[in-house]
């Protein structure tokens, strides 16, 4: 188990390199990174001092060593725009950005379980042929549209919910409610296929013969090893949202990181954008280590090898 | 209800059929037996011959649909579970009765400890708590004879070999001291000497708890060395059923005696082979050794004549299947050398090494696994043709595919047709036709019939003859049952742990065994010999 975790880390490790190595030169690939940090329209003598304050004239190694030394203090520029620390501003969205993709792949999960192992007990039942359509058309449903149309019918007509805009409970059902929808169809789709393998094992058979309950049956001895091909999915779905749910919060007015990359581009904020990179970077590899300890807590095969 | 006081079981009239798209099959059809205290009763039968099902029928664990009961009654305990609600039924599954299954790593699951597994079954009946259910559990295992069962308790069913897995299994059948258990082909892919093991432990449970025992299996030297009743199963209708010696002495339905003549290792109808043609081995293996982590084969020395069938016997992890590699040439060995017609094969050019590979062909195990199921016959077939474009001239595929066809028994109409469309046998059948193909001088056949029916095992055993006789092919024939090995081989090798523990002729070997570990192979084997001789 330590082994296979700490080979995971590792190779964790050597991505984030890669991409810090791929940041630099990404910055320095139009030639004057001066221009990215820069506004467009900064003076000739502005740029000049610029380049030459951050050494944007030396060779390219004795750069990059600068870089890196930066890096191992946490220095990821500064905001032009903000006049802050990029590093503070992006560590300030993140959190956003978590909690709403928390929130949203709990649930998402916790329905598709339930959702997905139901339709599976009975494939091609009455349950089963409803939820394929539903979740079918939640998997494939545009979450812009889906926000504005919320929008319009939560808001603007009934006016149950807020607008937009961060605060109690209230601010959380819209989006939340529309990040879940896409995972929850996908999910569904694929904890029914994995449910139905794992309820037509032999095991399955072996713990009927026991005399389990049949609860029991599906939700401890199918539901665990029908989980695997679940948890790899959930990932990939909870990264995407870490990613930035730019859309969701760019419509909610949520101060999140999606929100603050769109902005940062929009600002040619380019210190931001960076650092915006480099953090959703290590978060989404983080999640990528809890999905392989979630697998090796989840088989016994896996922690073994 | 019978009044025999005896009595556990009573099957009457039971019918079972399956609703597929192309209408309702029917699988059992109307079977009666009766079951008694200490009593063994053995069900045999073929693939499709309905015996699982009717296992599955009395366990409550048939799947319907497709499945459907269609008649019958099942009494255990005075009631006919066929009519008992599923609450009233799952109190007697485990319970009162109690099935152990064949394969095995399926059938455990594989993220629980066997501990878990074992204790859930009083978690499930008697409302125990975890810690009393996990002691009960470790007594188990101790009481099947796993060693340390404290330990091994917490281990996971892949941490077990297929032997202890089998007892981890039997362990879980018994925690409820159960009037029946079911064995349905409890041993079935465990070595011979294991197996003898497993049989054996069965056999003392039964009588320590005067249980009964339903032994389902495919293999009627097992059912010779354990029942007391046979019935014989055929199509999902009991052919004939009587005591062990009335059916097996006296067998009076032809598939009975059908049955009874496929069974392997019974006669000799020696090959003479013409030793004087050629006194040159067309393949000597001198010395080869091969090591992974532990050591698979080590300073293995034997020689392959023409027209000769060499048999390789051996348990799991013997180094059969390296041997048979490293002849492939699929793996390069540590040290040692492989001659063909004189010359090492390991120190063949990329040329010399493809014409090689025209003269050595393979028949694997399973006819399931090994045949793809997106490719027509004829594709196949001519599969090698393409690969050795040189070979046959793309205007005689047809015909070629014809002949081969029809010398494996197959009809030439069936080049067109897919894997699915046959057969276990029939698939054999394809594969060895496609080991054919290139004229080979020696196949390989990797328990090439195990994985098959007596009836059809038979069957290709006499296909494998005919064809050496026919083409004077040699044959490395690998396998782990001994019988099989008795009727086709020429002389025979023992293997254990990679090493060759005994080598000779095979009336010789099977007759008078030199080395202990031959003579304990021998006499875990399964036969009807002693019942016969008796």
């Amino acid at each position: 188990m330590r082994k296979y975790l700490s080979k995971r880390i590792l190779s964790s490790l050597l991505a984030i390199t890669g991409l810090f190595v791929m940041v630099f030169f990404l910055a320095r690939l139009t030639g004057d990174p001066g221009h990215l940090y820069l506004p467009i329209d900064a003076p000739v003598e502005v740029r000049k001092e610029f380049s030459e304050k951050h050494g944007f004239n030396d060779p390219i190694y004795i750069q990059f060593g600068r870089f890196l030394e930066d890096l191992s203090e946490g220095d990821l520029g500064y905001s032009l725009r903000k006049e802050r620390p990029a590093i503070d501003i992006v560590l300030e969205a993140i959190p956003v950005t978590l909690s709403l993709a928390a929130v949203a792949m709990t649930f998402a999960l916790l329905g598709a379980i339930l959702i997905g192992s139901l339709a599976a007990y009975k494939p091609n039942g009455l349950f089963d042929r409803i939820s394929r359509v539903v979740s079918l058309t939640a998997a494939s449903a545009p979450d812009f549209w889906i926000a504005i149309t919320a929008i319009l019918i939560f808001s603007v007509s009934l006016g149950w919910l807020p607008t937009s805009g961060v605060g109690g409970l209230p601010y959380w059902i819209m989006p939340i409610g529309i990040l879940v929808i896409r995972p929850l169809g996908l999910l569904v789709q694929v904890v029914r296929g994995s449910m139905i393998t794992a309820l037509s094992s032999d095991f399955v058979k072996t713990a009927r013969a026991k005399g389990v309950k049949e609860k029991k049956v599906i939700f401890k001895h199918a539901l665990r090893n029908g989980l695997l091909p679940v948890i790899t999915v959930a990932g990939d779905q909870a990264a995407a949202i870490a990613n930035g749910a730019v859309i969701v919060e760019t419509i909610f007015g949520w101060p999140g990181i999606g929100k603050l990359m769109i902005d940062s581009i929009m600002q040619r904020d380019f210190a931001v954008v960076q650092a915006s990179i480099l953090v959703t970077a290590i978060v989404i590899l983080s999640i990528n280590i809890i999905i392989d300890i979630a697998y090796a807590i989840l088989d016994p095969r896996i922690r073994h090898k | 209800m019978s009044n025999n006081v005896n009595s556990l079981l009573k099957v009457s009239n039971l019918a079972v059929s399956f609703d597929t798209v192309e209408g309702s099959i029917n699988a059992v059809q109307g079977i009666d037996f009766e079951l008694n205290k200490g009593q063994t009763l053995a069900i045999i039968g073929e693939s499709g011959s309905g015996k699982s099902v009717t296992a599955s029928v009395i366990m409550g664990i048939l799947t319907c649909p497709p499945g459907r009961i269609k008649s019958g009654e099942i009494f255990l305990n005075k009631q006919d579970i066929l009519k008992l609600s599923e609450t009233d039924k799952r109190e007697l599954m485990g319970n009162k009765i109690a099935i152990i299954f064949q394969d095995t790593l399926s059938h455990l699951n594989p993220v629980f400890t066997v501990g878990a597994q074992i204790a859930e079954c009083f978690e499930v009946h008697k409302n125990f708590t975890k810690k009393e259910s996990w002691d009960k559990a470790i007594k188990l295992l101790d009481r099947v004879k796993i060693s340390n069962p404290h330990k091994r308790a917490k281990d996971y069913p892949h941490q077990f070999s297929g032997g202890q897995r089998q007892r981890v299994m039997i362990a879980m059948a018994l925690a409820l001291e159960p009037d029946i258990i079911i064995a349905d082909e409890p041993t079935t892919a465990l070595d011979v000497t294991i197996q003898a093991k497993i049989l054996e432990l069965l056999a003392e449970l039964r009588d320590e708890r005067n249980m009964g025992l339903i032994l389902i299996t495919h293999d009627l030297g097992i059912a010779a060395e354990v029942a007391d009743k046979v019935i014989v199963l055929k199509n999902g209708k009991i052919v004939e059923k009587g005591s062990l010696k009335d059916v097996f002495i006296k067998p009076k339905h032809t598939y009975t005696k059908e049955l009874m003549n496929s069974i392997p290792g019974k006669f000799y109808q020696r090959h003479k082979r013409n030793d004087n043609i050629e006194t040159n081995p067309i393949l000597e293996i001198k010395n080869i050794s091969k090591s992974y982590d532990t050591i698979a084969c080590n300073n293995v020395n034997f020689k392959l004549f023409r027209d000769e069938i060499v048999g390789i016997v051996g348990e799991s992890g013997s180094g059969k299947t390296t041997i048979s590699n490293l002849i492939l040439r699929l793996i390069e060995p540590s040290s040692g050398s492989i001659l063909y017609h004189g010359r090492n094969i390991f120190d063949f050019d990329k040329k010399e090494l493809f014409n090689f590979r025209r003269k050595v062909q393979i028949v694997f195990q399973d006819p399931y696994a090994s045949l793809n199921p997106t490719m027509n016959v004829f594709d196949i077939i001519s599969e090698p043709w393409i690969i050795h474009s040189d070979f046959l001239d793309k205007n005689l595929h047809q015909a070629r595919i014809s002949e081969l066809l029809t010398s494996v028994g197959l009809q030439p109409s069936d080049s067109k047709k897919y894997p699915h469309e046959f057969s276990g046998g029939q698939r054999q059948r394809i594969a060895i036709a496609r080991a054919l193909a290139l004229n080979p001088e020696i196949i390989i056949c990797d328990e090439a019939v195990s994985a098959l029916d007596v009836s059809i095992q038979a069957q290709i055993i006499k296909l494998l003859k005919d064809l050496r006789n026919e083409f004077s092919l040699s044959y490395i024939f690998i396998a782990h049952d001994l019988p099989v090995v008795k009727d086709l081989a020429d002389r025979v090798i023992v293997m254990k742990s990679g090493e060759i523990l005994e080598e000779g002729n095979v009336v010789e070997v099977f007759n008078n065994p030199i080395n202990s570990y031959t003579i304990d192979l021998l006499k875990s084997s399964p036969s009807i010999e002693k019942l016969l001789s008796n």
